[in-house]
Order: structure tokens, then C-alpha cells, then sequence
């Protein structure tokens, strides 16, 4: 069984984010990089498969962009991964050509489960998982917070439990299928000196992303970047006497 | 002539409060806007849809599957009978989030996530980064519109409509076998929804165990707030996560918020920020929370709240 996870190079999720001078995008000059933190929690997941007793021959964990998420590619070898596959990309890709590149790897690699963050901490569009699953068409498990794999089942069949707004959903789907992780799925391991010096050994490939044969799909073109409105500080009450007098006169009691 | 398609959300009898606000943003696209409802028996839902102020038609899809319809069952449809239209719109809830991006995949079209402010038909604001930044995105031109709606961003449409409801001129499709749904668990529904209700009680990791939360519980049901909770607590496990407020649980706007023993991380703040008003009841004066709340209240919560409720 092969599992395919993907880590998409994001801005540190502990880094307050601002704009770029003349509001020309999200300032990223010499900021912490890291992976996606929904995506290490993915590759997390595929590494815990594995240790729990599925016959998993291989992890592999595949980005996005250019040479520079090499960084994260090797830091998910260290974290377990096998084999790791940058899908060179110059520019940013959206979730839609993101899906499709994804797609036509797979294509080539023919994976059991993806395993994916649902959404990314940068764009926040919670697209690409399920967009994928489309083009495979193929079951989705996404937001998922606990995965139970029946690998001797045929198909192998994975048992989901999804965070959704009514509570805790459980879904049954047959592999191949794609699941995507939501932060109480587990706590991702941290990575150990000589795991590191180990990961320099993986083998880590290239291919372009013009090779894979897509189509770039139509984009949306962003048109302009701002901070948001912002809410400040209202004033500091001595006691519940004077709350409730401030409520009351807001009218909201 | 462009029309915009609703998909609306519901559990087989109620329409979810949600589907009310996406409708004020669908309407501000400017198109008559057609909702669609699948389920084993629509007719209930599809009445609630007909009355809302701005809705042009509602259409039915009933199958047996729809009773938990999974994104690979609904997809394919949605696609189909979106042919007719320019803009196809799902709120912004988990239901909307895992099915709408695969009928953008399927038509191979963008998908606008958490649309918060409708700039012109196919231009829109959106937020990215946890809310610390805003975007302005356009849609490309021979391109469907295709997204979800912060329902936060948005008032719900007023009621006294009077669609038309028809069955939709689509084969209902059966439901693929590789996807199965198992079981659903969820709170309790004796309380206001989350999601909508116009007061929130909401406690943080200062509340300090799951049996110590029912202070928060008691003040909800004093004031007939919904409770909600920090991801600090659903992963201390004092609560169930469908009470998680914030970037990865729900955005909320009730009139009244009221945070107790939350610090405010921006994850947090993120989902309150278009709360009428904010109150902060925090022990630690230095609370990033009081930044953002309009009245701040420094004390233990647990000789705060009892006084609160004893005066109100």
C-alpha cells in the first residue's frame, strides 16, 4: 500500500503576517517557512498507519513550487517519509491547477491514500483535497479528526471521523480515496538530529511541473491586498455593577 | 439571462440558518437566485427556502440517498443543473466547504472561498492568512462563479417570500458505493445553535476542567445563549469540538459575545470579529482578548460569574 502526502511551504502559522510595502501582496522576505501545519499532521497520520501494523510500502510526501520547498520536502523525510517528489513549479499555483498536477502525478505513482491538510494556512481555501478526489473520482474523508484503516478488507476500506458543524460525523469509504487531516487528528513527532542527517540519504526527485502535461486552468486574479478592518480596544470595567450598566445602555440585555 | 443557484443545507426537516444569510449575499450578485434542495423528502425544507425575501424559485431533487449525502453523491448533480446558471453558492460551513470545491473541480472552474463582501457579479472580498489580511479576487470572464459565503459577513434574508418550488428537471442520483456514510454524534439541540444565535457564552482553558464548564453553561442558559468554546478547550477536552470557535472551527456574529478565561489568540479572534459587542472576563490584565473586546472585565471568572448571574 502506498500513501501519497502532500506539504505545501507555507509562512510559520506563529509569524503575525503582514502587508508587503504599496499593498502589492503578504510580506515574505527572510519570514520562517515551514510546512503547512494541517499537512504535517497528514504525513504525521500516514507515518502512524504504517507503525500501527498496515502494509504500507512507501510514504511519499510531494510539493508544489520552487527549489525553495525542498526545505519542507526534506523536513518530512525526516520526519519518516520515504521518498519525497517536488513538483517544480516558478509560480504559485491555485488549488485547481494544484489538483490537477497532483492528479497527473498520481497518475505515475498510483497511490492507495492521499493524505492531506484540509486547508492550507496561507490562502485558507480548504479546496485542494477535495478538488482532487474529484478529478480521481474518487471518495473524500475531509476535516477528518480519527482514521481506522481495515487494510485486509477488499478493497481496504478507511473508517472516518469527521469534525463537521453538527458534531463528530463518521464515514465508512473504500481505498483509494483521499482524507484530509483537521488538528485533533494527532500531534505531529518532532524531528530528531540524526533523522535529519538520514533525510539527506532519501531520495528526493524532480519533475517539472510543464512535464505532467496540464492544462492551467482559469485562475482568479487577485486585484488587491488589505489589511482588515481593524476592532480596537473598548474600555476596562471595575465590576459586574458597571458591565451590566454598560450592557444595558448598548442595549444588548 | 444569469441567474445564481443556492444549494441549501439542511438536516431532512429544518433549513439551516446559514442557507438565510447566503442568500443575502447571492442577491447582492444581483441575479434572481434559484435554491436547490436535495432530500429524501424536500417539501418541508423546500417551503422554508420559498419564504425567504429574494428567492426566485426553489427546486427539489428527492432520493432516499439524500437523507446524508456525501460531496461524491451531490457533485455530479449540482454540476448538471448548474449549467443553466452563472454563479453557483454554498455557505461557508463544513457542508458547503467539503462539497462545493468538488463541483468547481467538475466544471473546472476557480472556487472563491469565504466570500465576505460582493464587489461587483463576478468580484469579491475574501480573507486569507486567519482574517489578517484581505483580498479583492475577480472571477475570469466565460468562467462560472463558483463559492462559499462567510456567513458571518452577512445579515439572513427577511422572510415573507413566496417562490415558486418545483422538482428539478434532473434525474436523482443514487449514491456512489465506495462512500458510506456511518453515524452522526452530536450536542445536544435543547440549546440556541452556535452558529446563529444571537448571544454567545463562550469558555477558554481559564474555565480549567470539563465539570467547571457548566459555569459557562449555566450563565448560556441564564441569558439563552448558545455556548462556544477556544480550541484550547476542545483539545483540553472540556468540550466537544462542534462548540470550537475560531479560523478552524465556526465564524460567528452574534449581537453579544462573551469570552471567559480566553486569552484571544488571533485563531480565536479570528471567529468573533464581526460580533456586535465583545466582553472579555479575564483574570490576566495582559489578555490579548482585551484588545479586541469592547467591554473588558479583569477577575476570576468564577467569582465574576456567579455575581453576573445572580444581577441579571
Amino acid at each position: 500500500m502506498k500513501i501519497l502526502v502532500t506539504l505545501k511551504r507555507v509562512v510559520d502559522y506563529t509569524v503575525r503576517v503582514q502587508l508587503a510595502r504599496g499593498g502589492s501582496g503578504v510580506a515574505t522576505d527572510g519570514v520562517k517557512m515551514s510546512i503547512n501545519p494541517f499537512d504535517e499532521i497528514a504525513l504525521e497520520e500516514a507515518l502512524r498507519i504504517r507503525e500501527r501494523g498496515a502494509p504500507v510500502s512507501e510514504v511519499v510526501v510531494v510539493s508544489i513550487g520552487d527549489d525553495a520547498c525542498q526545505a519542507q520536502l526534506r523536513t518530512g523525510l525526516a520526519m519518516g517519509a520515504d521518498r519525497a517528489v517536488q513538483i517544480r513549479s516558478a509560480e504559485a499555483v491555485q488549488p485547481l491547477h494544484a489538483a490537477r498536477l497532483l492528479h497527473a502525478l498520481n497518475q505515475r505513482e498510483a497511490a492507495d491514500l492521499i493524505l492531506m491538510g484540509k486547508q492550507a494556512i496561507d490562502d485558507d481555501c480548504n479546496q485542494t483535497g477535495q478538488m482532487l478526489a474529484a478529478l480521481w473520482d474518487r471518495p473524500q474523508a475531509t476535516f477528518s479528526s480519527k482514521v481506522e484503516l481495515d487494510h485486509a478488507a477488499t478493497p481496504p476500506v478507511a473508517l472516518c471521523t469527521r469534525e463537521v458543524d453538527a458534531g463528530l460525523e463518521t464515514l465508512s469509504v473504500d481505498l483509494p480515496a483521499v482524507i484530509t487531516s483537521d488538528l485533533r487528528l494527532n500531534e505531529p513527532r518532532y524531528v530528531k538530529m540524526p533523522d535529519i542527517m538520514k533525510a539527506k540519504r532519501k531520495p528526493l526527485d524532480v519533475v517539472e511541473a510543464a512535464e505532467l502535461g496540464v492544462e492551467a486552468p482559469p485562475a482568479l486574479t487577485i486585484d488587491a491586498y488589505e489589511a482588515p478592518p481593524k476592532r480596537s480596544a473598548g474600555r476596562r470595567v471595575a465590576d459586574v455593577d458597571e458591565l451590566l450598566a454598560a450592557l444595558r445602555e448598548r442595549g444588548v440585555l | 439571462m444569469a441567474r445564481t443557484l443556492l444549494i441549501a443545507e439542511h438536516d431532512g426537516t429544518q433549513l439551516n440558518p446559514s442557507t438565510a444569510r447566503c442568500v443575502s449575499a447571492a442577491v447582492q450578485i444581483g441575479a434572481p437566485v434559484d435554491i436547490v434542495v436535495f432530500a429524501p423528502d424536500p417539501a418541508a425544507v423546500a417551503a422554508q427556502a420559498a419564504a425567504l425575501s429574494g428567492v426566485a424559485r426553489v427546486l427539489t431533487v428527492a432520493h432516499s440517498d439524500h437523507a446524508h449525502p456525501s460531496a461524491a453523491t451531490l457533485a455530479p448533480q449540482i454540476v448538471a443543473l448548474a449549467a443553466g446558471y452563472d454563479a453557483v453558492l454554498m455557505p461557508s460551513t463544513t457542508f458547503g466547504k467539503d462539497v462545493l470545491p468538488r463541483v468547481a473541480a467538475l466544471m473546472g472552474a476557480p472556487q472563491v472561498s469565504d466570500l465576505m463582501a460582493v464587489l461587483g457579479p463576478r468580484s469579491f472580498k475574501r480573507p486569507i492568512y486567519a482574517g489578517n489580511v484581505i483580498i479583492s479576487v475577480s472571477v475570469p470572464a466565460g468562467c462560472p462563479v463558483v463559492a462559499t459565503v462567510r456567513t458571518a459577513s452577512f445579515q439572513a434574508a427577511a422572510g415573507g417570500g413566496d417562490a415558486e418550488v418545483q422538482a428539478a428537471e434532473l434525474t436523482a442520483a443514487a449514491a456512489p458505493s465506495h462512500t458510506r456514510w456511518v453515524s452522526l454524534s452530536g450536542g445536544d439541540s435543547d440549546r440556541p445553535d452556535l452558529q446563529s444565535a444571537a448571544r454567545v457564552v463562550a469558555g477558554g482553558r481559564g474555565v480549567g476542567s470539563a465539570e467547571q464548564f457548566s459555569i459557562i453553561e449555566r450563565l448560556a442558559e441564564r441569558l439563552g445563549a448558545a455556548v462556544g468554546a477556544s480550541r484550547a478547550a476542545v483539545d483540553a477536552g472540556f468540550v466537544a469540538n462542534e462548540l470550537q470557535v475560531g479560523q478552524t472551527g465556526k465564524i460567528i456574529a452574534p449581537d453579544l459575545y462573551i469570552a471567559v478565561g480566553i486569552s484571544g489568540a488571533i485563531q480565536h479572534v479570528t471567529g468573533i470579529k464581526d460580533a456586535g459587542t465583545i466582553v472579555a472576563i479575564n483574570k490576566d490584565p495582559e489578555a490579548p482578548i482585551f484588545e479586541v473586546a469592547d467591554l473588558g472585565l479583569v477577575g476570576d471568572l468564577f467569582k465574576v460569574l456567579p455575581e453576573l448571574e445572580e444581577n441579571l
